[in-house]
């Protein structure tokens, strides 16, 4: 709408827009590129080097953080995802209920109740009832907050999605399994995708409640990079936190692609 | 409808039970659990000792003298107030900062709308944790802003600008971490306004500020005040930007609930900071359902962030 164009249109948003891009970005590079400084101090530079990113891979303890990170997020994002898409086709697909609204409130529940409340009151209650399954403990945990994160992508999906088809198939005398198995799932596979991968990039990065309810041994790489940043800041924290970084960003991204086809498809 | 075979309750009830009892076994027990702890006795050596007891919210505004009287002490109630200003300002701050970039965005064609907020999403998905150490190297002694000053010899080898471990450290911290989820809701409002009706405005010699304040701001207010709370609650439970940032010393109600139960193990005394702050949480989203149902707002602005 080229002739609305002047209308509303203010000067030196542009700047500030490209500002605030810095402002959001700066910090991450400079971050990673101290990664790369070969030197023994963070802030003082002492010539470029890959030897902090040889120094973290070798380390022991960052490698089983690494994989109790990678164990945690797989299996609750998993288990979350299913968890999610059961409670949002009942959701979109159930017809009104009595506890429809109380039942969405709860789902969200994580969403609101900040983190450390979250975390001490989950601490309570592992500690209280004495369970301790080591890494089960985090996943129990990883699971309760990444259910609202995986609900979400996937309502929206349904929600979204033309039930004209279902109804094809049910009219086709398709069972109700056959017409979930064959339509429904079929089309809702990419808010299910979207749902995971926010899940998995949420359990990768969550830090608060994983330090108040892992155990010694179930170190998460967030916690353990945690512990580094209070030791005293070597570039091994930035390079470890680099890699992080680089992970969720695929992450995001690949969600943002998945859903952009969304986007494109129903337009 | 698919779900309405022959027993659609039941059907329902198996599709939300897993949520449900996750959600409820691991959330909503844990924290009326934890609200039971805060008026539980302390048991010196962490835990709690099984004898009904109001001394954690006593706590909060006294102490005993050693003749077992209640002296009144600000020191708590100094964090509450610091936490509160802290959060306040972290979200007006956001709001400034948020609020024009938003609407930056939503007047740009539609391929490059997708293309900003995807870099505005972007930090917000990453590791806060991270993000937060990143603004030690910059704000610390030695640090980014700090290198210049020392090159042109301003600042002596032995002096610091002091920008670290301090409340503009933790604000800015927060409005860092934060700002994305102001920006999104706001973009989500001022996406669907209808840029004709700022058109009309000016044709009808208003100035751009009483354009601004008449038409864009009333429309855009679900946007506001979804942003604003969505800022405003995980700024007011901030752990990692008070500890990191603030070195500690600068307590917020987040960290002071983290001492309790890391270091300090006053358990129930942490369970009731743990409790104010829920308080605070839960007239925040009260507030919020009461304006969106007043202004008539659809779940939308939220669902965006």
């Amino acid at each position: 709408m080229p002739e609305f164009r002047n209308v509303g249109e203010v000067r030196g948003l542009r700047s500030t827009a490209y500002g605030f891009m810095a402002f959001l970005y700066l910090p991450i590079i400079i971050l990673i590129l101290y990664s790369f400084n070969s030197g023994s101090l963070v802030m003082v530079w002492s010539g470029f080097g890959l030897n902090w990113y040889a120094k973290a891979f070798g380390n022991a303890d960052i490698q089983r953080a690494a994989l109790n990170s990678l164990i945690v997020a797989t299996v609750a994002t998993a288990l979350a995802t299913v968890i999610a898409t059961l409670a949002a086709l009942v959701m979109t697909r159930g017809g009104p209920f009595r506890g429809r609204g109380a039942s969405l409130t709860m789902i969200s529940l994580p969403l609101m109740v900040p983190e450390i409340v979250t975390a001490v009151a989950m601490l309570i209650v592992f500690a209280g009832t004495g369970l301790s399954l080591g890494l089960g403990n985090v996943i129990i945990a990883h699971v309760t907050f990444c259910i609202p994160f995986a609900f979400m992508p996937i309502r929206a999906r349904l929600e979204g999605m033309d039930t004209t088809l279902e109804q094809a198939s049910a009219d086709l005398y398709g069972s109700d399994w056959a017409t979930f198995r064959y339509v429904t799932l079929p089309i809702l596979m990419p808010g299910i995708l979207a749902g995971a991968m926010l899940s998995f990039v949420i359990s990768l990065d969550d830090f608060i409640i994983t330090m108040m309810v892992a155990g010694a041994g179930s170190t998460t790489l967030p916690v353990y990079i945690y512990s580094m940043i209070r030791q005293g800041v070597t570039p091994e924290v930035n390079a470890v936190s680099s890699l992080l970084l680089l992970a969720s960003v695929l992450l995001v991204t690949l969600y943002w692609l998945v859903t952009r086809n969304r986007a494109a498809a129903t337009a | 409808m698919i779900a309405s075979a022959r027993t659609p309750a039941l059907r329902r009830l198996l599709g939300l039970l897993p949520a449900l009892v996750v959600i409820g076994l691991f959330m909503l027990v844990p924290v009326a659990i934890m609200a039971l702890y805060s008026f539980l006795e302390a048991n010196p050596f962490g835990g709690v000792v099984w004898r009904f007891s109001p001394e954690a919210y006593v706590q909060f505004l006294f102490e005993r003298d050693l003749a077992d009287n209640l002296v009144f002490q600000s020191g708590y109630l100094i964090i509450i107030l610091r936490s509160l200003g802290l959060a306040v300002l972290a979200t007006i701050l956001c709001l400034i900062v948020g609020f024009p970039i938003a609407y930056f965005i939503a007047r740009q064609p539609a391929r490059l709308r997708n293309i900003w907020i995807y870099l505005i999403t972007i930090p917000f998905w990453t590791n806060q944790l991270v993000r937060t150490f990143a603004w030690i190297i910059i704000l610390g002694r030695n640090g980014t802003i700090e290198l210049p000053f020392r090159w042109l010899g301003l600042l002596g080898a032995d002096d610091t600008l002091g920008l670290m471990y301090s409340d503009f450290a933790i604000v800015i911290g927060l409005i860092y971490a934060f700002i994305p989820i102001m920006v999104l809701p706001i973009y989500a409002s001022l996406e669907k306004l209808d840029f004709r009706l700022v058109e009309a405005s000016a044709d009808l010699y208003s100035s751009t500020f009483e354009t601004f304040r008449r038409v864009i701001i009333p429309l855009a207010k679900p946007g506001i005040v979804a942003g604003s709370i969505l800022v405003f609650i995980p700024c007011l439970g901030a752990f990692i930007q008070p500890d990191l940032l603030g070195g500690g010393k600068k307590l917020m109600l987040g960290s002071l609930v983290q001492f309790q139960f890391a270091t300090a193990r006053n358990w129930p005394f942490g369970a009731a900071v743990a409790m104010i702050l829920l308080t605070f949480v839960v007239l925040c989203l009260l507030w919020y359902a009461q304006a969106a149902r007043r202004a008539g707002a659809q779940s939308g602005a939220l669902a965006h962030a």
